[in-house]
Formats: C-alpha cells, sequence, structure tokens
C-alpha cells in the first residue's frame, strides 16, 4: 500500500473512532440518570436513549477493530483506551447538569449527529454506510425527543426557561467544535466517505436558531471553547473522571466477561 | 420414544421445514410473536444434507435480547437435527413494517398496539387502543419498557396500554 492509502486509511479508523467514542461517551453520560431522573418516563427514556448509543458505539466499534486489523474486540476498544486516545467531540463528555443542561446537550449534539449520519448513509463505503443507516431512525427519536423537552421547559415556567438558557450558556463553546475539518480526512471527503464536518455547519445553525426561538431562549454569545477533542485527544478533565467509573471493572479484572 | 427422530420428518431438509421450526422461535421480549413474525430472519439457505445457512437482523441497535435471539434460532434448529451457521446483516435496516399481518393481529390480541407504517412516524398519528378500540388516546413516552415499545394512555377506558413503535 502507498503511504498515501496508508494515511487515507489512517484516517478513516480515526473517525469511524470518533463516531463510536460520541456514541459511548453520551450514552455513558445519559445512562447516568437511571434511577435519578425527574420522573419515571424520563428514567426509562434515559435508559432507551442509553441503550440505542451504547448499541449503536458497539457496531461502530466493530467496525473500528476490523479496520484496525490487530483482532481487538469492541469491548477493548471502549474499555482498554486512555482518555488521550478518545476521538469524541468534547461536547458529549460535558456532564449532565440538571436535567435542562442534559436535554440541551442532547438537542445540539443530535441536529449535528443525526444530520452527519443520515450523509454516512451515502458514503462509498459500503459498511460504514449500512451501519449509520441502521442508526439514522433511532436518532430521530432522540432528536425529537430532545427537542420536545427542550420547548416543554423553556415554554413551561421561569425556571424552566432559566435552566435550559443556563444549559445553552454552558454548552455552546463546546459546539463549535464539531465543524471543524480535519486535513488528515481531506481524502476522505473528496471520496464521498464521509462527510465534510463544516457542510454541516449552516443546516445546523439553522435549525438551532428556529428552536431557540421558539422556545424563548436567547442565542449565547460564547465564543469557541478549545477544539482538539475529537482531532488530538485533548479533553476537558470531565472525560477522565467518566472513564475511571466507566472502565474500572475491566481495569481491574482484565478479560472478565459476563 | 413418542415422536419421530426429526430426519424421519419427510419435509426434513427443506427451506419450507426450517421456516416452520423458526415460527416456533419466540421472542423473549414479546413472547406471543415468533422470530419470523417480526421479520427477524432475513434468508435461509439449505446448505447440505443437514446444514442450514441464515441471515439473521437485529431490530433496535441496543437491543439487548439480540444475542439471545440469534441463541434461541441457533439451538431450536439444532434440536430439530441441524447444524446451523447464522450471520447478522444490517443492511438494509431491520423496520417494524416488516411484522407480518399475523403478528400485528397476534400483537394486538397480546394488548400491545401494533405498528403503524413508518411513513406515518411522528406527529399526528392516531394509534387504537388495544383493549377497546378507541382511537381517542394520548402518548404518554415514546419511551417505554423495551427499546422497541412506546407508552399510551386510552381516554376512554382510562387503561394505559404499550404501542410497538414504527422504526
Amino acid at each position: 500500500m502507498t503511504q498515501k492509502a496508508n494515511d487515507t486509511k489512517a484516517a478513516l479508523l480515526e473517525y469511524v473512532l470518533g463516531v463510536a467514542d460520541d456514541s459511548l461517551i453520551l450514552g455513558q453520560r445519559v445512562s447516568e440518570w437511571l434511577g435519578h431522573a425527574p420522573a419515571m418516563e424520563l428514567d426509562i427514556a434515559c435508559s432507551n436513549l442509553a441503550l440505542d448509543l451504547i448499541g449503536q458505539a458497539q457496531l461502530y466499534y466493530e467496525y473500528a477493530a476490523k479496520l484496525q486489523g490487530e483482532g481487538k474486540s469492541a469491548d477493548d476498544l471502549a474499555f482498554l483506551r486512555d482518555g488521550h486516545h478518545f476521538r469524541n467531540h468534547l461536547l458529549v463528555e460535558q456532564p449532565n447538569g440538571d436535567f435542562g443542561q442534559t436535554i440541551v446537550r442532547h438537542y445540539l449534539f443530535m441536529m449535528f449527529h443525526l444530520k452527519r449520519s443520515e450523509l454516512l448513509v451515502g458514503s462509498d463505503d459500503k459498511e460504514l454506510a449500512a451501519i449509520a443507516a441502521k442508526t439514522v431512525r433511532e436518532l430521530e427519536y432522540h432528536l425529537r425527543f430532545s427537542a420536545d423537552w427542550f420547548r416543554r421547559l423553556a415554554l413551561g415556567t421561569d425556571e424552566g426557561n432559566r435552566r435550559i438558557q443556563d444549559g445553552l450558556e454552558n454548552l455552546w463553546s463546546f459546539t463549535f467544535e464539531m465543524f471543524k475539518d480535519v486535513p488528515a480526512e481531506t481524502p476522505l471527503y473528496e471520496a464521498g466517505t464521509v462527510p465534510r464536518p463544516s457542510g454541516i455547519e449552516a443546516g445546523w445553525n439553522a435549525a438551532v436558531a428556529d428552536l431557540l426561538q421558539e422556545a424563548d431562549i436567547s442565542p449565547s454569545a460564547r465564543k469557541a471553547a478549545p477544539t482538539k477533542g475529537r482531532i488530538a485527544g485533548h479533553h476537558t478533565e470531565h472525560l477522565g473522571h467518566l472513564l475511571a467509573e466507566m472502565q474500572f471493572l475491566q481495569r481491574a479484572y482484565p478479560g472478565l466477561s459476563w | 420414544m413418542m415422536t419421530a427422530s426429526p430426519q424421519q420428518d419427510a419435509a426434513f431438509g427443506t427451506e419450507q421445514h426450517v421456516w416452520q421450526v423458526l415460527e416456533g422461535v419466540p421472542d423473549p421480549e414479546v413472547p406471543v410473536l415468533s422470530v419470523v413474525d417480526l421479520g427477524l430472519v432475513r434468508s435461509v439457505e439449505i446448505a447440505g444434507d443437514a446444514a442450514v445457512k441464515l441471515e439473521v437482523t437485529p431490530t433496535y441497535s441496543g437491543c439487548p435480547a439480540t444475542s439471545l435471539i440469534t441463541a434461541a434460532i441457533e439451538l431450536a434448529l439444532q434440536d430439530a437435527g441441524y447444524t446451523v451457521e447464522t450471520a447478522t446483516v444490517l443492511s438494509p435496516p431491520w423496520t417494524s413494517d416488516w411484522m407480518s399481518e399475523e403478528g400485528r393481529r397476534k400483537l394486538k390480541e397480546y394488548g400491545i398496539a401494533p405498528p403503524s407504517p413508518c411513513g406515518t412516524r411522528g406527529a399526528g398519528m392516531t394509534i387504537a387502543c388495544p383493549q377497546c378500540g378507541s382511537e381517542d388516546t394520548a402518548l404518554v413516552s415514546e419511551f417505554g419498557s423495551t427499546a422497541c415499545k412506546a407508552l399510551f394512555k386510552c381516554n376512554a377506558c382510562l387503561e394505559p396500554f404499550e404501542y410497538f413503535k414504527c422504526i
């Protein structure tokens, strides 16, 4: 294989790991609500959302392991990598905060992730396209759920409105990272293997602006936070704490299985 | 003892017989439905005298019953005298539109509202109460006790019920 082909393959592996990590980390975050959500129906909804995301992560990890060709399993990639090897966006690792902030995070990310996944359905990589197609219909439920609760909380009471507004302020800086193109991925954009992140930005901005207006929430003036989570594994301190809990069992008892 | 060995069944080794065995494999979460009713078996291929190759598809990506379903399918066919090889296929993705008419009827009798056609997913859908048939029902939550079900209540008979989501 030529150097160029090798580089492109490495970039694809990093990209697939990124989608897998986004799904796993957000799934783990949402699962933290189990037993704590504000209502029984929301507790059940959170377990469903987490289950979808972790199941989707598994499909992407299995494909990543295949691309990597080192005989690793999806579990190896989820439980035995250190924080700086994770390629998720910084937004998904941010703490749950209150339920309002959790809803804001889910909405802001899902609006991006669903658009990205819909574009991946048209990928020239048939396996990647098949996984994305499998997830899209599930993600539609996630987007609708988070948009509904965004409106309900923001338009319900002053307290609800304040919490959604605060959640938006806390998270807005982390949204810019999702639209950063990665130089090493240029051949993948050109071949139609993965979508150009910057190409998703305009549609995302328009959709989010519509919801903010509808929900009587002011746009945030915050600027971009550091954006090297997906590109270089430079994460916020929150990821380490999440991984410490999530990976504990496999680290303490290597090879343990059910 | 009482039954003849499976290989003596005249239909043994035919696709039809394999489907017949599969119809006896219940879904672990909605046991009134078989894996055939749900449309989970994508293809059956007779690969030798007593060897079968199957393509199985998961419902939801995160459905915890997926591996259990595959194991149940393999076990049932082994019990019937076959050696089995199953492969998981993702494409095209499973849709609730593949549920058989028979499956929809059984689901409703069991007390779960069957899925609407996928085109109607989302706002404005009317789901009839599986208990009293009234269309005066309200969505409680799109997420229920399993990944495939939503929670509804009936305003006419006041019973809560589950709806098998379209996906």
